[in-house]
C-alpha cells in the first residue's frame, strides 16, 4: 500500500473526511477512536513498533539479571571463561536494546506523521467546503490551533503516549513480580513504596495541568494586551496613553509570573519527592538486603540486580501521571477536531450546468438572516437584472448591500425566496460552475502571500499572458510590472505591501480575468483616488458590455456606470430607476448621493 | 492610506540579479530575504548584543549566585553519595554482619544515607525555587523592557517593522524563552554538574575502570556534536516549513470568501498538500535525527555498562575490586547516561530560546528616532499656537517631501490642507503631533519646540484622528473614554451625541456597555470612525488634527460630523486634511500645497476671489452640485 501523502489524500477535497462515523457510545475516548482510519495505511508499522518496543522492555529487564549472574556465578567462582561469556552477553544485549530503540523510533515517525498529515489535509479540505456562515463564527486563530496544536497532540499520543501507557504498566507489573520473586520482603517494600509515587503522580498531575492551563490562559491575556498595544500604537501615541497600556500589560504579565512561580513551587515539590522516594526505598532495601545477605538468604548478585531493577522502575512509575494527562489531552483534541469534521456543509453542489448562460439575474422575495441573529438582514428583496444590464446598489451603512451581493455566488444561501440565473435557482447549479459564471470583487480584497501572478489568476489558473495583460489594463493595475520582480513578486502579508487602492485594482483585475457572465463589484473602487477611479470606470464601461453587473456604489460617478439603480433601505429594495429619476424623486437617494467634490483629484 | 509617506517597506531593494523562483514553489513569488532567518542561522552562538542583554538581565541576581551554587553543589553531593554509600554498605556493612560483629557500620552507612536524603531534599527544593524565581523575574523584566521599548520606538520604526513582527517578538519569542526558563534549564545545569561529579566519583572509586568508562565520553561528545549541527539545520527547516503551513492556512481561512468566490479550493488544496507534505518530510528527518541520537547515547551507555560488568567482574575476580564498587559503578553509570538522552529534547528548546533572544536584542538595540527630552519644558496649558519654521523632511534620503516650510497657525484657527497625493499634507500632520521629527527646522507649540515637550504633555495638547481606527478591548464607552479615562458617563454620551454616533451606539445590544470585541459588538469601519471622533472630542485637546478622518463615513454621516465640527472646532486649533470641499468649507483658512510648498494661503472666501487653484476647484464643485 502506498504511503505517499499525495496518493492517500490527494482527493481530500472531492470526498468526505476519512474519519470514522461517530459511534453511539459517548465514551471519553470515542472521538479519538474515530481516527483509527488514518492509521490503516501504516498498520504494519504500528504492529512492528509495538513488538519492537515490547522486546526492548524485555531486554531492559534482562540486563540486571545478567549482572546478577556475573556476580553470583563467575565472579564468586573465579570462572574466567564464564565471565567472558556473560560479559559478551551483556554487551550484546546492550547493543540489541539500542538497536530496538532505534528501530522503534525510526519507523514510528513515518506512521504518526503520515496520519497527522492525513487528518490535517482532510481538515483543511473540510474547512474549504464549509460555508461563510461557519467561518463567520470561528476565529482563524481557533481553527489554526486545531489544525496545528490539536493534531500534534494527537500525534504525540499515537506515537508515544499510548505505547508507553501500555508498556509502562506492563513493565511495572513484570518487574514487581520479579522483585518479589527475588526476595519477597524487599519486593514488598518496593511495591509499597510505589503506592505513594503513583498516588502523588495522579494527584499532582491534576494540579499541574490546572496550573498549566492557567498559565496558557494568562499567556493568552498577555498576548492580547500585546496585540492591542502594537496594533493600536498610533492611536496610543496620539492620545499619550502608553502608560495606561503598559499598566494593563504589566498587570497581566505580573499575574502570569505569579502563576508561573506557583508552578515552580509545585514542580520543585513534586520532582524532589519523586527523586527522594526511590532513595528512601533504597535505604530500606539496602538495610533489609544487607541483613539478608549476611544471613545468606540473598546472594550479593541478587542484591545488586535488585537495586538496579528497582531503580529502573522510577521512570515508568513517574511517567504514569503525565501519560494519563497526555491521553486526556489527546481525547480533548480529538473532540475539538471532530467538531469541525462533523460540521454540516450547508452549501452543497446542485446537479445542473447552464449550457449557454446569458446572465439573466433575478431575486424573488429574497430574505436572509445570519444563523445566530434574531432579525432578517434582508427581506422581500425583488430585483430583475436583464442579461448585459448593470444595476447599481445604493444604500446607507448596514442596509444589507454586501449581504445581497454574497447571495449571487452562493457565498451564503438565501433563508427565504430564491436567486435565479437564466431562470435556474442558483442552488440547483453545480457550485464550481456557478462561481465561474459569477465573479465577485470585494471592498477589502484579500491578497494571499503569493506571487502577484498567482493572486491574479486565482479564479483562472490557465489565463494567458495576453489575458492577464488585458485585465491589468482594464483595472489600471499595471503597477505590478513596476514591482521588484514584476508579476513574480510576492505580495500580501509576507511580501510587498500594497496600498488599499492597489489592492482593489488587483482584485478587480482578478475578477475580470475570470470572464464571468455576472460581475459583482462590492464597493470595489472605494479606496481609489478619483483620478484612478475615473480611468477604471472608463475601462469598466467597456468590460461591462455584454456582462450582467451588480455594482455596490457610494459615489455618483460609480453609479453612472449602471443602467439602473436600486436603492436598498433597511434590508429591502425601496426604489429602482435611473440615477436621474431617483435623484429627482427620492429625497433619501439625494441625501446619500448628492454630489460631493474631491479636491485632491481635481488638483491632480 | 497615508497620502504622502512612501512606506519604507514598499521599496525593498531588489537584488541586482533577481533570483528566478524555483519550479514547485514559484507560486509563492519572490520577496526580499528576511534578516530574521539570518539570526536563526547563527545557531547557538550568541552575538555580542545578546550577551550584553543577558548580562544586563542577570546582573540584579548576581548576588544570589553564590547561594545558588552552594545549594546546587550540596544537592549534587548528596545525590551522588548514594551509590558510594551503597558500596560501603555492601563492602563494609555486610562482612561484620556475617561475622556477627553487629550492624554498627551498616547502621552508620544507613544513617549517613538518611542525612544525605534530607540534605538532598532541602537543597533541591531550595535550588529549584530560587532558580525558578530568578528565571521568572528575568522573564518579567524582559517582557516589560521589550514592551516599553516598542511603545517608545517611533512610528517610522513601526511602519517598517510591521505589527505582525512586533507581536511575535512579544509573544512567540517570549514563549520560547519562557519554555527554556520554565522547562528544563535547571535540568541542564544539574546534568552538567552530575556529569562532572560522576566522572570524579568513578575515578576515585577505581581509576582503571573509571578511565575505561570515561573513554565513552569521547563517543558521546562526537555524537552530541553531530546531533547539534544536524539538528540546528533541520530545526530551521522545520520552523520554516511550519511557518509556511501556518501562513497558508491562516490566509486561506481569513480569505475564505475570496477563495470560494474564485473557486480557488482545488488549487489551495494542492498547495496545502504540498506544504503539509514538506512539513511532514522535514519532521520525519528531524524525528530520525533523534531516532539515531537517543538510541546512540543509550547504546554507548549500555556498552559501557557491559564493559564495566566484564572488566569490573574481572577485577573483582582478581580481588583488586569489591562487589560494592562494581555496584556503585553500575548505579553511577545510570546517573551519567540518563540525563544525556534528554539533551535531544532540550536542544530545540534551547535553540529557539537563543534565536528568540537574538531577535529581541536586535529590537532593543533600535533607538527611537523621536526621543523624549531629558529635561522637558513644562507647558501645563496650551493655547494652541502652532508654527513650523524652516522645516525640511524626507522619508528617504534625497527625495525631500518638505523642502523647507514656514507656516504659522495662530491659536484657535481651523486650517484645511488641500493638495494632491504626495504634496506633503499627511507629513505635516505627522510632524505636528511628533510622530516624526523634522530633518531641519523646528515645529513649535506655543513657541516651545515639540522636541522639548514631555510626551504626556504634548499628547494632552495635540490629538490626531486618522482614518485608521483601532478599537481596544472593552466597551464602546471605554473606547470613547480612551483619551480621557476620568470622563463621566454623561460626558461620554455627550461626546458621542456631538459627533452623531449616539444613534448607532444606542442600537447596539448593550448600548454604550457593548463589548466591541464580542460577537454582535463588532463595528463597521464607519462606526469605528465615529467612535474615534467621539474619542478625540472627549479628549478635548488644544490642537486637533484630522487626517482624512471622515473618509470611510457615508455621506449622511459625514454631514453630521461636519455639522458637529463647527461647534467642536470653535475654540481650538484644528488642522484638517480632507478630500471633500464640503469639509474644507468649514475652515477659517485654506492652504493649497504642492510638492511640500504652500502655493495658496487664505480664507476660503478670500481665495475664491483671487481666482487661483482653489477658486477653480470651487467653481467646478458648485457646477457639479447644480
Amino acid at each position: 500500500m502506498s504511503t505517499s501523502v499525495w496518493d492517500l489524500y490527494g482527493d481530500a477535497l472531492q470526498r468526505q473526511p476519512l474519519v470514522a462515523p461517530p459511534s453511539r457510545r459517548r465514551a471519553a475516548w470515542a472521538s479519538l477512536w474515530r481516527f483509527r482510519t488514518y492509521l490503516r495505511p501504516y498498520a504494519s508499522r504500528f504492529v512492528i513498533m509495538f513488538v519492537v518496543a515490547l522486546l526492548g522492555t524485555g531486554v531492559g529487564i534482562v540486563t540486571p539479571l545478567i549482572a546478577r549472574a556475573i556476580i553470583d556465578g563467575p565472579v564468586a567462582n573465579s570462572d574466567r571463561p564464564g565471565l567472558y561469556a556473560l560479559g559478551a552477553l551483556a554487551l550484546a544485549v546492550g547493543i540489541v536494546d539500542a538497536v530496538l530503540t532505534f528501530i522503534r523510533r525510526w519507523i514510528v515517525s513515518i506512521g504518526t506523521l503520515g496520519a497527522e498529515t492525513g487528518i490535517r489535509l482532510d481538515l483543511y479540505a473540510k474547512l474549504q467546503r464549509l460555508p461563510l456562515g461557519f467561518h463567520g463564527q470561528w476565529d482563524s486563530g481557533q481553527l489554526l490551533s486545531r489544525v496545528m496544536n490539536d493534531l500534534s497532540t494527537m500525534r504525540r499520543f499515537l506515537g508515544f503516549g499510548l505505547l508507553f501507557l501500555i508498556l509502562n504498566v506492563l513493565q511495572i507489573t513484570v518487574v514487581t513480580i520479579l522483585l518479589i520473586g527475588m526476595y519477597w520482603p524487599m519486593g514488598v517494600v518496593v511495591a509499597v513504596s510505589a503506592v505513594p509515587v503513583v498516588a502523588l503522580c495522579l494527584l499532582n498531575e491534576r494540579a499541574y495541568t490546572r496550573l498549566s492551563r492557567r498559565i496558557q490562559d494568562q499567556t493568552g491575556d498577555v498576548a492580547s494586551s500585546v496585540e492591542e498595544s502594537v496594533q493600536g500604537l498610533r492611536v496610543i501615541k496620539a492620545f499619550g496613553r502608553g502608560r495606561h497600556m503598559f499598566a494593563e500589560f504589566d498587570e497581566r504579565a505580573t499575574r502570569l509570573r505569579a502563576t508561573a512561580l506557583e508552578r515552580v513551587r509545585n514542580v520543585s515539590r513534586f520532582w524532589t519527592f519523586l527523586e527522594v522516594i526511590p532513595t528512601v526505598t533504597l535505604i530500606a532495601v539496602l538495610a533489609i538486603g544487607a541483613l539478608a545477605a549476611a544471613q545468606d538468604r540473598l546472594t550479593l548478585g541478587t542484591l545488586v540486580a535488585f537495586i538496579t531493577l528497582m531503580l529502573s522502575l522510577i521512570w515508568p512509575v513517574a511517567a504514569l501521571g503525565f501519560l494519563l494527562s497526555m491521553t486526556q489531552d489527546a481525547m480533548t483534541a480529538a473532540d475539538r477536531v471532530c467538531e469541525i469534521l462533523d460540521a454540516p456543509e450547508t452549501i452543497v453542489d446542485g446537479p445542473r450546468v447552464l449550457d449557454a448562460p446569458r446572465g439573466a439575474l433575478r431575486f424573488t422575495d429574497v430574505a436572509f438572516r445570519f444563523p445566530d441573529a434574531d432579525d432578517d438582514v434582508l427581506h422581500g428583496v425583488n430585483l430583475t437584472v436583464a442579461p448585459g444590464e448593470t444595476v447599481a446598489l445604493v444604500g446607507g451603512t448596514g442596509s444589507g448591500k454586501s449581504t445581497l451581493t454574497a447571495l449571487v455566488a452562493r457565498l451564503a444561501d438565501v433563508t427565504a425566496g430564491s436567486v435565479t440565473i437564466d431562470g435556474v435557482d442558483v442552488r440547483d447549479l453545480k457550485l464550481a460552475h456557478l462561481r465561474s459564471l459569477v465573479a465577485t470583487a470585494f471592498e477589502d480584497p484579500t491578497l494571499f502571500s503569493m506571487s502577484a501572478r498567482e493572486n491574479l489568476t486565482l479564479g483562472r489558473p490557465d489565463a494567458t499572458e495576453a489575458e492577464i495583460e488585458q485585465a491589468l489594463e482594464v483595472a489600471q493595475a499595471q503597477f505590478v510590472h513596476d514591482l521588484p520582480w514584476g508579476l513574480d513578486t510576492r505580495i500580501g502579508e509576507q511580501g510587498m505591501s500594497l496600498s488599499g487602492g492597489q489592492r482593489q485594482r488587483l482584485a478587480l483585475a482578478r475578477a475580470i480575468l475570470t470572464r464571468p457572465r455576472v460581475l459583482v463589484l462590492d464597493d470595489t473602487l472605494s479606496a481609489l483616488d478619483i483620478h484612478t477611479e475615473a480611468l477604471v470606470e472608463e475601462a469598466l464601461r467597456r468590460v461591462l458590455v455584454g456582462v450582467t453587473g451588480i455594482v455596490v456604489a457610494h459615489r455618483a460617478s460609480t453609479v453612472l456606470l449602471a443602467d439602473q439603480v436600486a436603492l436598498l433601505e433597511s434590508g429591502t429594495i425601496t426604489h429602482v430607476g435611473t440615477h436621474a429619476e431617483l435623484l429627482a424623486t427620492v429625497p433619501e437617494y439625494r441625501e446619500l448621493l448628492s454630489a460631493d467634490f474631491d479636491a485632491e483629484a481635481e488638483l491632480a | 492610506m497615508s497620502s504622502a509617506a512612501p512606506s519604507p517597506q514598499a521599496s525593498p531593494q531588489p537584488s541586482s540579479s533577481p533570483t528566478p523562483p524555483d519550479d514547485d514553489t514559484s507560486w509563492r513569488g519572490v520577496a526580499a530575504e528576511e534578516n530574521e532567518q539570518a539570526a536563526e542561522a547563527a545557531g547557538v552562538q550568541l552575538r555580542g548584543r545578546s550577551r550584553r542583554l543577558l548580562g544586563e538581565l542577570l546582573r540584579p541576581h548576581v548576588r544570589l549566585l553564590p547561594v545558588l551554587i552552594v545549594a546546587l553543589v550540596l544537592e549534587n553531593v548528596a545525590r551522588l553519595s548514594a551509590p558510594l554509600l551503597v558500596q560501603r554498605g555492601i563492602d563494609l556493612g555486610i562482612p561484620p554482619l556475617m561475622a556477627d560483629r553487629g550492624p554498627r557500620i551498616l547502621l552508620e552507612v544507613l544513617a549517613v544515607m538518611g542525612v544525605a536524603v534530607v540534605v538532598q531534599t532541602v537543597a533541591r527544593v531550595f535550588f529549584l525555587r530560587l532558580f525558578g524565581r530568578i528565571g521568572q523575574d528575568i522573564l518579567l523584566a524582559l517582557r516589560r523592557r521589550v514592551f516599553r521599548h516598542f511603545q517608545r520606538l517611533d512610528v517610522a520604526f513601526h511602519d517598517r517593522y510591521t505589527s505582525g513582527r512586533a507581536v511575535s517578538r512579544l509573544t512567540s519569542d517570549m514563549d520560547a524563552i519562557a519554555e527554556l526558563v520554565g522547562g528544563g534549564f535547571d535540568g541542564l545545569v544539574s546534568a552538567v554538574l552530575t556529569l562532572l561529579g560522576v566522572s570524579v566519583m568513578l575515578l576515585v572509586l577505581d581509576w582503571r575502570l573509571g578511565l575505561a568508562c570515561l573513554t565513552s565520553v569521547v563517543f558521546v561528545a562526537l555524537l552530541v556534536r553531530w546531533f547539534s549541527t544536524a539538528s540546528a539545520r533541520t530545526y530551521r527547516r522545520v520552523r520554516e516549513a511550519s511557518a509556511q503551513v501556518i501562513v497558508h492556512f491562516v490566509e486561506s481561512m481569513t480569505g475564505i470568501r475570496a477563495v470560494q468566490a474564485n473557486r480557488r479550493e482545488p488549487r489551495n488544496q494542492e498547495l496545502f498538500t504540498g506544504l503539509a507534505d514538506r512539513y511532514r518530510a522535514v519532521n520525519v528527518t528531524s524525528f530520525r535525527l533523534v531516532a539515531v541520537f537517543m538510541p546512540g547515547i543509550r547504546g554507548i551507555g549500555n556498552v559501557t555498562t557491559g564493559l564495566v560488568l566484564l572488566l569490573g567482574g574481572l577485577f573483582v575476580l582478581e580481588g583488586s575490586m569489591t562487589v560494592g564498587v562494581l555496584t556503585a559503578f553500575l548505579l553511577y553509570l545510570r546517573q551519567f547516561f540518563e540525563p544525556m538522552q534528554e539533551i535531544s529534547q532540550f536542544y530545540n528548546t534551547f535553540q529557539s530560546a537563543i534565536s528568540a533572544l537574538e531577535k529581541l536584542s536586535g529590537v532593543l538595540e533600535e533607538e527611537p528616532a523621536v526621543a523624549e527630552p531629558a529635561s522637558p519644558t513644562p507647558l501645563p496649558d496650551a493655547s494652541g499656537a502652532l508654527a513650523l519654521t524652516g522645516v525640511a523632511f524626507s522619508y528617504v534620503d534625497g527625495t525631500p517631501v518638505l523642502p523647507g516650510l514656514d507656516l504659522a497657525i495662530p491659536a484657535g484657527q481651523t486650517v484645511a490642507l488641500v493638495g494632491t497625493t504626495g504634496a506633503g499634507k499627511t507629513t505635516i500632520a505627522k510632524l505636528l503631533c511628533r510622530f516624526y521629527d523634522p530633518n531641519a527646522g523646528r515645529v513649535t507649540l506655543d513657541g516651545v519646540d515639540l522636541r522639548d515637550l514631555a510626551d504626556a504633555e504634548l499628547r494632552r495638547h495635540v490629538v490626531m484622528v486618522t482614518q485608521e481606527n483601532v478599537m481596544f478591548a472593552g466597551s464602546v464607552a471605554d473606547n470613547i473614554r480612551f483619551g480621557r479615562p476620568d470622563a463621566s458617563d454623561d460626558e461620554v454620551t455627550a461626546a458621542a451625541r456631538a459627533v452623531g454616533a449616539d444613534a448607532f451606539i444606542a442600537a447596539l445590544p448593550e448600548g454604550y456597555a457593548t463589548d466591541v470585541g464580542k460577537r454582535g459588538g463588532r463595528l463597521s469601519a464607519g462606526q469605528r470612525q465615529l467612535v474615534a471622533f467621539a474619542r478625540a472630542f472627549l479628549a478635548d485637546p488644544a490642537v486637533l488634527i484630522l487626517d482624512e478622518a471622515t473618509s470611510s463615513l457615508d455621506i449622511p454621516s459625514e454631514r453630521v460630523v461636519q455639522r458637529a465640527l463647527h461647534t467642536v472646532l470653535a475654540d481650538r486649533t484644528a488642522v484638517i486634511i480632507a478630500h471633500r470641499l464640503s469639509t474644507v468649507e468649514i475652515a477659517d483658512r485654506v492652504l493649497v500645497l504642492e510638492h511640500g510648498r504652500v502655493v495658496e494661503d487664505g480664507s476660503p472666501a478670500g481665495l475664491l476671489g483671487s481666482g487661483g487653484r482653489y477658486a477653480a476647484l470651487h467653481r467646478s464643485w458648485i457646477a457639479s452640485l447644480g
